[in-house]
């Protein structure tokens, strides 16, 4: 049943942390180097914490985050370059730490599928413009004949399409 | 017994839904008007028994009747009688229940304002709504009940409590917030599919969607703000949106509403874009359908999750493949019978309102895709796990609607069927110079390296300056004499005023998301009480700090002074809250002081070896987000008073309801 009782807000528990008294980055797992610090930073926010919803580490209040702060800044004092860090991580704990995917075969979709639908429409724009145009034309002519002319026309529609019909 | 009654009443309403489908619709089939007319007093049952099933509920939350099994998981003795009531709510059975609750209420409604419709459109109208209360009453019924009871010899004598997060003003009201947001548009939605029904959409059906678009949009607007409200004071980091499932959930249905609301303006005025403008109110109710269900079936986090309960998973798959693809299909079969008219020139107030939804769509689209990819991968690849994130959503949705922000000015200054540019931009001259130059004031005076930022917030400038220049120009400012121009601001029509008011909050959201997060700062460090620290010009001191208790709960407080420049502003508190019955989920009272520059932003956090931790963040003008937001439901509820929304209200003028006859 317990698992039965989820809402929509009981949901954002799970995004927001599972209670553990830690809370975000904290003060003693900052480094004292400013520029390295403000570099795991940055790093962090585009990581995932791995057992919340979606929450980047850097804003996480779970333990796992704190774990992931932790041995990001010792990859950093190490001398990792960012992309050194990240990719250590990412060896270890799989594309799934990214919070913005590769893009790559894998997730062609996702990252060209806005601009594709954008394209559909566009195009679907086009044509529909188009035909409404040639609807509205041919109102148009139509409209400017006399009502002699409009007599004519008929006749030699209809002599045509016979025409077409007899010709084999 | 009440329990009892309430479940009782709730199988009544499911039984009255059947009828208020099955009955008006066979009727309108048929040209029936003796059964055609059942469905306004069927649709007054189904909210009474709907009123008196919920009503019972509430009842034994507040009479905290533990054998109840809902009410044992989600409520406390020594819960404050509201907290009581919004526990009813902050579940999943009781949420469902009051989602009917509201569908049944809107159905009264429109049952009530919809006297002087056809007959055969009410009756079809009625009995879609009827239709998706069916859906749902089923759900609730059959998988998701409320009134079970716990057996009375093991009912136990005190409550699990109400989850502590829930516990907050804002979030109590969230729920019915973003609710009347999402059941508002299955009125859209019993519309279109009416219409289609029908074969029928023209400027009357329009400006009879409009006006329930525009209410479900304005509802949709201020829970999501309300809920956006609450993350950033209550979560203790000052972040305010996260591009998480649940927010993506409500922020689809908005986009796709923000669509429909300006497709719509152009079947009432112009007579065109009538099988898009159907099309687009499926999708919205579609998106409104997939934010309630894929939240709550909790296949979001991942594919097990709906595996878990496979009952309520493939119960709610099924209403979603009814509904969707059952309005989809009817869509395709019929959409050919709604015959399109009025042509207009790609520069055309029509061609930017076509423009707004290209992009709109495509924005939608972006969130749409985004959120459901890693369900999609972990499907397909068998077990995949991928994650798309806050980055992702920035980008894609950021690309597509900047352009957008960039036209909204342009729109409202073309003129139907066929427009210039030039004199158009002419008349946005003030806008893109006001624009201008608060961006190079921005590079050249604030922060050098911000250069994104500086046009972010030119963008935002361009479109309030341009709303305001656009409502001016209107009342012929510098035209005519001030007291016409005067008369002219004051008997402008709700409609025009409504957009004004909402195209400028946008332009605020816009300005106070690049603000807030450009130049936002933190302190996040130890102290212990009697230190002061310094940020953003601020010094704050640390008070002290004590042990409080609340009627259900203990809390860790700290208290701050805060000074500037020698002078004591006051005093700001924050707290740690641990509730009853809820030990593992301690919460956060933010201390907030608000400056008309931003406001000052106090956490505190636990104790480590250098005293307490504390969070201090300095977020300007993050406040124009909500008061942009409250800029955009005033805009509605101005434009929902408009006296040519109000069908069968006689005109004050002779002038025919819509100024511009249909072609």
């Amino acid at each position: 049943m317990r698992g039965k009782i989820m809402t929509l807000i009981l949901s954002l528990l799970v995004f927001f942390g599972t209670g553990s008294a830690s809370f975000a980055v904290n003060p003693d797992e900052m480094l004292d180097d400013p520029v390295l610090e403000k570099r795991a930073r940055e790093i962090s926010k585009n990581l995932r914490c791995l057992v919340c919803q979606n929450e980047n580490i850097d804003e996480s209040n779970a333990d796992l985050a704190r774990d992931l702060r932790i041995l990001l800044r010792e990859r950093l004092k190490a001398g990792d370059t960012d992309e050194e860090a990240v990719q250590y991580l990412v060896d270890r704990y799989g594309e799934y730490v990214l919070l913005k995917p590769r893009f790559g075969l894998h997730t062609l979709l996702l990252w060209t599928g806005p601009f594709i639908v954008l394209l559909i429409g566009g195009l679907g724009l086009y044509y529909t413009r188009r035909r409404m145009q040639q609807n509205a034309a041919a109102a148009r002519i139509e409209a400017d004949l006399t009502e002699e002319e409009k007599k004519r026309l008929q006749e030699l529609l209809k002599s045509e399409s016979e025409t077409a019909a007899k010709t084999p | 017994m009440i329990v009892e009654l309430g479940h009782f009443a709730l199988v009544l309403a499911l039984a009255t839904a059947i009828y208020l489908t099955v009955v008006p619709i066979y009727g309108a089939q048929v040209g029936s008007a003796r059964l055609m007319n059942v469905a306004a007093p069927a649709a007054g049952v189904l909210f009474l028994l709907t009123l008196l099933s919920f009503l019972s509920l509430v009842n034994a939350y507040v009479v905290s009747d533990f054998s109840v099994l809902n009410v044992w998981a989600n409520s406390h003795t020594d819960k404050p009688l509201l907290y009581k009531i919004t526990g009813v709510w902050g579940n999943h059975e009781g949420s469902m229940l009051l989602w009917v609750l509201i569908l049944t209420l809107y159905g009264l409604a429109v049952a009530l304002f919809s006297g002087n419709l056809p007959a055969s459109l009410r009756a079809r109208v009625l009995g879609v709504l009827g239709a998706v209360c069916v859906g749902f009453l089923l759900y609730i019924v059959t998988v998701s009940n409320p009134f079970e009871r716990i057996p009375l010899d093991r009912a136990p004598v005190q409550g699990r409590g109400l989850n502590p997060i829930l516990q907050d003003p804002a979030l109590a009201a969230h729920p019915p917030l973003l609710y009347a947001g999402y059941v508002g548009f299955s009125v859209t939605f019993a519309f279109a599919i009416a219409a289609l029904m029908e074969g029928k959409v023209d400027a009357a059906w329009a400006r009879w969607v409009r006006p329930w678009t525009l209410a479900a949009w304005m509802f949709l607007t201020a829970g999501i703000a309300m809920g956006s409200w609450w993350a950033y004071y209550e979560l203790g980091w000052g972040g305010w949106w996260f591009w998480d499932p649940v927010e993506n959930a409500s922020f689809m249905p908005w986009l796709a509403g923000v669509a429909l609301l300006h497709s719509a303006i152009v079947v009432e005025k112009r007579n065109s874009l009538k099988v898009w403008t159907v099309l687009l109110a499926i999708v919205s109710f579609s998106l409104s359908l997939i934010g309630t269900f894929l939240v709550r079936s909790g296949v979001l986090s991942s594919v097990h999750a709906f595996a878990v309960d496979p009952e309520r998973g493939v119960f709610i798959l099924s209403l979603l493949v009814f509904f969707i693809g059952g309005s989809l299909f009817l869509y395709a079969i019929r959409a050919n019978t709604l015959r399109t008219g009025g042509t207009f020139a790609p520069i055309s107030r029509e061609g930017a309102l076509v423009v707004n939804n290209l992009l709109m769509s495509a924005a939608t689209a972006a969130v749409f895709i985004g959120t459901l990819f890693p369900l999609v991968y972990e499907a397909v690849t068998g077990g995949g796990k991928i994650t798309v994130g806050a980055p992702y959503f920035n980008l894609t949705f950021g690309i597509l609607i900047m352009p957008l922000l960039l036209l909204i000015p342009v729109g409202p200054m073309l003129s139907w069927k066929r427009a210039d540019l030039l004199p158009a931009l002419q008349r946005l001259w003030v806008a893109a110079v006001a624009a201008l130059i608060v961006a190079f004031f921005v590079v050249l005076w604030v922060d050098h390296r911000a250069f994104k930022a500086a046009l972010g917030i030119g963008v935002g400038v361009w479109i309030v300056v341009g709303a305001i220049a656009e409502m001016l120009q209107r009342a012929m400012l510098f035209k005519a004499p001030l007291k016409v121009v005067l008369k002219r601001l004051a008997t402008m029509p709700g409609q025009m005023l409504g957009m004004t008011l909402a195209h400028l909050g946008v332009g605020l959201v816009v300005m106070g998301a690049i603000i807030s997060s450009t130049w936002k700062q933190e302190l996040i460090t130890s102290a212990r009480p009697g230190e002061t620290l310094k940020l953003a010009g601020f010094e704050i001191t640390f008070l002290d700090e004590s042990k409080v208790r609340g009627p259900d709960y203990v809390a860790e407080q700290a208290r701050f002074q805060v000074k500037k420049d020698g002078r004591v502003l006051g005093i700001v508190t924050s707290e740690k809250r641990t509730f009853a019955g809820r030990a593992g989920m301690p919460t956060t009272e933010v201390g907030l002081m608000y400056f008309p520059t931003g406001d000052l932003y106090v956490a505190i956090g636990d104790k480590d070896s250098k005293g307490r931790v504390v969070r201090i963040y300095f977020n300007p003008f993050v406040y124009f987000l909500w008061l942009g937001a409250a800029f955009m439901v005033v805009g509605g509820i101005t434009s929902l008073l408009d006296r040519r929304f109000r069908v069968g209200v006689p005109d004050r003028q002779k002038i025919p309801a819509s100024a511009q006859p249909a072609q």
